[in-house]
């Protein structure tokens, strides 16, 4: 029993930011002139493109750990770039709690400034090798209360700093006097610094050791839990996505293949990717499905495979799926997926 | 216990810190650099101080007697113990006039300088950072202006300036004319270090940080990017300084730089380069090796910055 499920609807009251039909490109056909080409005897203008995002619509609940997984160049980091509006959309729009914050001015983006945040991958370079960490956590809150006393500002960085497990007596050293791991909860404070409602976190453990990446994992949700946070997670890490995400969306070359709560997505994948993704993860237990081996290699973004961009390496797909693009559907238990063979009840 | 606590817990201090830097220690290890900052310290000391070094003002005509001109060094026959160095064609003291040309073409050198990184590092910054078609505008500027050589563009300004205005006016005006043409001709150097660097910088992390802080992108640019680009900065100034000292003493030899009245290294090798074939070679001969010597330890040192910052050579 599937039926689609028009994206104007919307639960409007616990629905936080809303990703509506976002598409993005980047050119890679270099400057005006080196887009001129000669062909057939005609000078003609030749434009090439990464399609990184088709038509991504998401919304992200109050409160949640929306997690976006999918494999290298799928397009999970840009999406999140593009939520925070460090790259602009090429189609869509991006919402917060209902207004629409992509096509505003930096000075009108302002106030979501401070409720929206972001942690990065790399915590070797998200930190400004020359400022002292006080300096770095000081700056977004005294640029974003500039009336407030500078004994304020300094009472507001200890109470973070402490709250991510940092001395705050160390705040006049550098960046690299810390290891990875408190790096990583450096970057984790100046953003809880402003108070935000809202964080986006771009593969936030993926650079640290096995070791430190269940500490800063339990550091976010305990700050989840005492702020009152909601999360746009990405990471590739399925283990992490079990242990943190209260929904789960799968991409796969720029679209959306899946959304599913947690608990439904590991136990009953429906979309052909993810039951493949899925049974990659290595587990000791027996009697566990097949390991799924795709054939081929994901295809290029510029040049984007007709309909389903799943259909190529799909074990399921049919001429539907190369004709038409698949639309998200409902689910029973209470997800969405794209594909057609699960709309047909062919799987 | 507690006491060991809190002397790990004290914050080294700066001259802590820098005698534990990279830099200071390859300085200590390298002769030549020691060497080098020995000899510019030296050099910016006379400068400094040359009102009180010189035994006589050069620039005062009352303690010129022209009686006196042509004297050789004291050292040589036909000395005189007053001016160890000798005096040149007008009778002045030679040892006070390169004390006060060290003095003047340093000035134009440091000055010089400061105004082509100033427009460097804010062009570079700009075409960096905002990149695409004010990138393309600015770089283009770039181009045409190294295109002309900078002493091309500086002989041609000047020698247009005292043809209109007069040689009265040129010579007042003279080296504020030399700090503007040497440092507006050669402003592309700065532009392009930057911007290279501003580029690496910009993909950086800690700037999307900024920018999702909300930073406005002055900001950004000078309180984020610029500090993390002052390695290449520091090393070009250092050889641009040099630069800027030949280029002024290359254009006083002209005839285009400093006034007789007033002399620069150049100006005093260019005027005794007349009298060099009539035996008073001490009036060119003794001010190139000092200009020499000058320009030698800067590139020496800038030589040294450039590997100690080399972030292939150390990462730091």
């Amino acid at each position: 029993m599937t039926t689609t499920v028009p994206t104007t609807v919307k639960t409007a009251a616990e629905s936080l930011v809303q990703i509506e039909d976002l598409y993005k490109r980047f050119s890679i056909s270099g400057d005006f002139l080196e887009q001129i080409k000669l062909r057939g005897g005609k000078l003609v203008r030749e434009q090439e493109h990464v399609h990184a995002i088709n038509g991504v619509t998401l919304d992200v609940r109050k409160g949640e750990a929306l997690c976006v997984v999918g494999e290298s160049g799928c397009g999970k980091s840009t999406v999140a770039r593009t939520v925070m509006g460090l790259l602009s959309p090429s189609g869509g729009s991006i919402s917060y709690q209902g207004k629409r914050i992509d096509n505003l001015s930096d000075r009108q983006l302002m106030p979501y400034r401070r409720k929206m945040q972001m942690i990065f991958q790399n915590p070797y370079a998200s930190l400004n090798p020359r400022m002292t960490i006080a300096q770095t956590l000081e700056e977004p809150v005294r640029f974003h209360n500039p009336k407030v006393s500078i004994a304020e500002v300094r009472d507001k960085v200890s109470e973070v700093m402490q709250s991510v497990g940092i001395d705050p007596t160390w705040g006049k050293r550098y960046a690299h006097e810390f290891s990875g791991g408190q790096r990583q909860r450096i970057s984790i404070a100046r953003a809880l610094a402003v108070d935000p409602e809202f964080i986006v976190a771009d593969e936030p453990i993926s650079a640290l050791d096995v070791s430190i990446q269940a500490q800063v994992l339990n550091l976010m949700m305990d700050a989840q839990e005492s702020r009152n946070l909601t999360y746009l997670f990405i990471t590739h890490d399925l283990a992490v996505v079990e242990h943190f995400g209260t929904r789960v969306a799968v991409m796969y070359l720029g679209s959306l293949c899946e959304l599913a709560p947690t608990k439904a997505l590991f136990a009953t994948p429906r979309h052909p990717y993810t039951q493949a993704l899925l049974s990659a993860i290595p587990r000791l237990e027996t009697g566990r499905p097949a390991h799924i081996k795709l054939k081929g290699e994901v295809p290029t973004p510029v040049n984007l495979p007709s309909g389903c961009v799943f259909h190529g390496r799909c074990p399921h797909a049919n001429e539907r799926c190369k004709r038409e693009i698949p639309q998200l559907i409902a689910t029973d238990e209470g997800g969405q997926v794209a594909c057609h063979a699960v709309e047909e009840g062919r799987i | 216990m507690t006491e060991q606590v809190e002397i790990l817990e004290v914050r080294p201090s700066a001259w802590q810190r820098m005698r534990d830097s990279h830099l200071w220690h390859s300085f200590v290890t390298d002769r030549v650099a020691q060497l080098s900052l020995l000899v510019f310290v030296a050099f910016a000391l006379m400068a400094l101080l040359a009102p009180l070094l010189a035994p006589f003002n050069p620039y005062d005509p009352a303690q010129i007697d022209i009686l006196n001109s042509e004297l050789p060094p004291s050292w040589e026959e036909g000395g005189d113990p007053a001016f160890w160095l000798g005096t040149d064609a007008q009778g002045r003291d030679l040892w006070s006039t390169i004390l006060y040309g060290t003095r003047i073409s340093l000035t134009i050198g440091l000055c010089a300088v400061a105004l082509q990184a100033a427009l460097g590092i804010v062009i570079g910054l700009l075409a960096g950072y905002f990149g695409g078609r004010i990138d393309s505008l600015l770089m283009r500027f770039a181009d045409v202006q190294l295109s002309f050589s900078t002493m091309m563009v500086a002989i041609v300004v000047l020698a247009v300036f005292q043809a209109t205005f007069g040689t009265e006016l040129y010579q007042k005006l003279a080296m504020l004319m030399l700090i503007l043409v040497i440092g507006i001709a050669e402003w592309p150097q700065y532009a392009r270090t930057i911007r290279a660097s501003v580029l690496a910088e910009k993909r950086k992390e800690y700037v999307d940080a900024a920018r999702v802080i909300g930073l406005r992108p002055a900001r950004i640019m000078f309180r984020h990017i610029l500090p993390n680009t002052l390695s290449p900065i520091l090393v070009i100034s250092t050889v641009q300084v040099a630069n800027a000292i030949i280029s002024e003493a290359s254009l006083s030899f002209l005839g285009l730089g400093m006034p007789v009245s007033q002399p620069s290294l150049g100006s005093l090798i260019s005027s005794g380069f007349e009298y060099i074939f009539s035996g008073a070679w001490w009036i060119t001969v003794i001010p190139g090796g000092v200009l020499i010597a000058l320009v030698l330890v800067m590139n020496l040192l800038g030589d040294w910055l450039r590997d100690v910052l080399n972030p292939k050579l150390y990462k730091g």
